[in-house]
């Protein structure tokens, strides 16, 4: 970000008594705008230190890569291999690079949740008129809009690739209109369970390593549960077994809701375990906020 | 509750399970800079913020600006700027950044933040560190920052916790003065806390000692220094001189006591200088030093113990 000071005559300080101020003092609404943006171009280390830009520059980037290519095997091969449909389904693609989006959460979720809570910059907050649950609902959206466009960029890209190479513009809309809502429902559950574990963890490098376990360890649990539950050939269980992971659950959910083809091992089939699906994904983001309401609600007082 | 001072409390009640932060306060603060004295616990912090409506009292009343703390929190918050005693400033972001942003939250525009930043970042006394991340600074330029999150959004009234906590004499003075500043020049309305009653002398109109959660005294600083004040008298040619010095002052209505080389004198007001220095001329004396004792907080303790002093 560029400093304030810049277009200000370096040297010379004239000493020109306090000036009080008169302006307008906005209302909450905007308030809470301008903490959204800044958090959010806070994730992607914009506005703060040189440093911070690298990681998460360098994750959009390894995510918009695969989504790169593929348009340019697509665009340029589309008649050669004789496709009428993107070669990675959209729905399929958050999961194929869960590695880097689950870095990405766990490096940025202590950026912005657990960074006010170490320093007690939080006090300056809670000083100042904005209402405590505004604050924690505005970190929380944050982080979900900052999760949602590392999501959804390479969706885009495969959009767009997808028009360019004339695939049937009706199929490929449906396609990716339902792409992005799985992108927010993920980012949705990513975000709500990475802050409440930041906002338990306060320090960095511990929240950073719990970040990384709940989402990559139940995934691998999962997976492996779904796997051997469908050798077993017992479907409910692994079916069932998808709710305990951020990426099977919204796979699953998405899977159920818009039919589209499960990524995992398995995706709920009957309407009983698809209303399981939606019932857990509801309440771990409304935990996930329940949770950093409590959290945040002694936080500042001692 | 009608009064309506910048701060007025009723009865006001704060009880932890093991203790009572704050016992029945009844206070009113007007303008001006108002030092709020009181040793490690006394009560000082839980005050503040129960004034900023972050910490529900257990009992009692409390208004800032006519503004009801209870339900009107972010009315005062609007209008209070707040200078926390503990560490609060992010290690990775410069001053100029935190305290622009620290202005939005508090509603100004963009550009009115980046202004007013600028400014008081100035005021402050922070010139080209501000460029750099706050991680580096000293105390003594931390504790600038967070005077200067205070500012930005022109508040009417100024809670400064400890502002002077961890700096070094000469950072300490700077920072006293900035405080006077505020409060004469920038016409902001001032509640500084302390321990060192010396300190807020120096700077408080009005002073506010707390002990053990009760308020102990409350009067402007002048009469506070007339009511404890004490001279520290020196004179030329020993312990001799020093006796006679002693036995005259005692025999003109000046309580004197021998404080080794010196003499502690109570001066009643302010004629006691001209008596010390007509009876020094009188009888012949050199007439080294004359000044007034720096109080400590034990001082209006024992005083308030003894029962002279009325809280008000
Ligand atoms: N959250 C809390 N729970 C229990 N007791 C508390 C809590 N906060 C403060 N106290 C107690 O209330 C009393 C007043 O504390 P407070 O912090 O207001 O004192 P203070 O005058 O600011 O002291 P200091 O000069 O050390 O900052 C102390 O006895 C303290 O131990
Ligand atoms: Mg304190």
């Amino acid at each position: 970000m560029s400093s304030p000071f810049e277009e200000r005559p370096v040297g010379v300080i004239h000493d020109i008594g306090y000036r009080p101020y008169s302006g307008p003092r906005l209302r909450e609404s905007a308030v809470a705008r301008s903490l959204f943006i800044t958090g959010l171009r806070n994730c992607f280390g914009l506005g703060r230190s040189g440093k911070s830009k690298v990681l998460p520059m360098l994750l959009l980037a390894i995510m918009l890569l695969p989504a790169l290519i593929l348009v340019g095997v697509l665009v340029q091969a589309r008649t050669a291999l004789n496709l009428d449909s993107q070669i990675l389904p959209y729905s399929a693609y958050p999961t194929t690079l869960l590695l880097i989006i689950t870095v990405f959460v766990a490096a940025q979720a202590p950026t912005l949740i657990s960074r006010d809570l170490r320093f007690r910059t939080i006090t300056l907050y809670l000083a100042r008129p904005l209402r405590r649950s505004t604050y924690v609902l505005v970190r929380v959206a944050s982080l979900t809009a900052a999760v949602f466009l590392l999501v959804v960029s390479p969706l885009l890209l495969l959009y767009v690739g997808g028009l360019l190479a004339e695939l049937p513009v009706g199929a490929e809309t449906k396609d990716f209109a339902v792409a992005v809502v799985g992108a927010f429902l993920l980012a949705a559950v990513l975000a709500g369970l990475a802050a409440l574990v930041s906002a338990v963890t306060t320090r960095r490098g511990l929240a950073v390593t719990a970040v990384i376990v709940v989402l990559l360890v139940s995934y691998t649990v999962v997976v492996s549960v779904q796997g051997i539950a469908t050798e077993f050939d017992n479907d409910t269980v692994a079916e069932l077994a998808g709710v305990f992971s951020p990426y099977t659950l919204v796979d699953g959910l998405q899977v159920w809701l818009f039919d589209t083809d499960t990524s995992g091992p398995a995706g709920p089939t009957s309407t009983w375990v698809g209303l399981v699906y939606l019932f857990v994904t509801v309440l771990v983001v409304a935990g996930s906020v329940a949770g950093l309401l409590l959290r945040y609600r002694k936080v500042g007082a001692v | 509750m009608v009064p309506v001072g910048v701060i007025d409390t009723a009865q006001l009640t704060k009880r932890y399970p093991r203790v009572t932060a704050l016992d029945s306060l009844d206070l009113s603060i007007g303008d001006g800079v108002t030092g709020l004295v009181g040793a490690n616990g006394a009560g000082k912090s839980t005050l503040i913020k129960i004034l900023l409506g972050l910490l529900p009292a257990t009992t009692g009343r409390a208004q800032v600006l006519g503004f009801d703390v209870a339900h009107q929190g972010s009315e005062i918050r609007a209008l209070v700027g707040y200078m926390p005693e503990h560490d609060c400033l992010p290690a990775d972001v410069s001053a100029g950044d935190l305290v622009v942003h620290m202005a939005q939250m508090s509603g100004l525009p963009h550009a009115a933040a980046r202004e007013r930043a600028a400014d008081v970042l100035r005021h402050v006394g922070l010139a080209e560190e501000r460029y750099r991340p706050i991680g580096g600074y000293s105390t003594g330029m931390k504790q600038r920052v967070k005077l200067a999150q205070a500012l930005v959004h022109d508040p009417r009234l100024v809670l400064l916790d400890e502002p002077t906590n961890g700096l070094d004499p000469g950072s300490r003075d700077d920072m006293l003065d900035l405080v006077r500043k505020i409060g004469s020049e920038f016409g902001i309305a001032v509640l500084v806390t302390s321990h060192l009653l010396g300190e807020l002398e120096r700077v408080g109109d009005h002073i506010v000692v707390l002990d053990a959660g009760r308020l102990l005294r409350s009067s402007a600083t002048t009469e506070f220094m007339h009511a404890t004040g004490t001279l520290l008298v020196e004179v030329l040619g020993g312990p001799t001189a020093q006796e006679k010095m002693r036995r005259a002052l005692d025999a003109a209505g000046l309580p004197a006591r021998p404080e080794g080389q010196l003499i502690e004198v109570d001066a009643v007001d302010d004629t006691a200088y001209d008596v010390v220095r007509d009876l020094a001329v009188d009888l012949g004396l050199g007439l080294v030093r004359m000044q007034e004792r720096h109080h400590r907080i034990e001082d209006v303790f024992r005083e308030g113990e003894a029962g002279s002093v009325q809280p008000v």
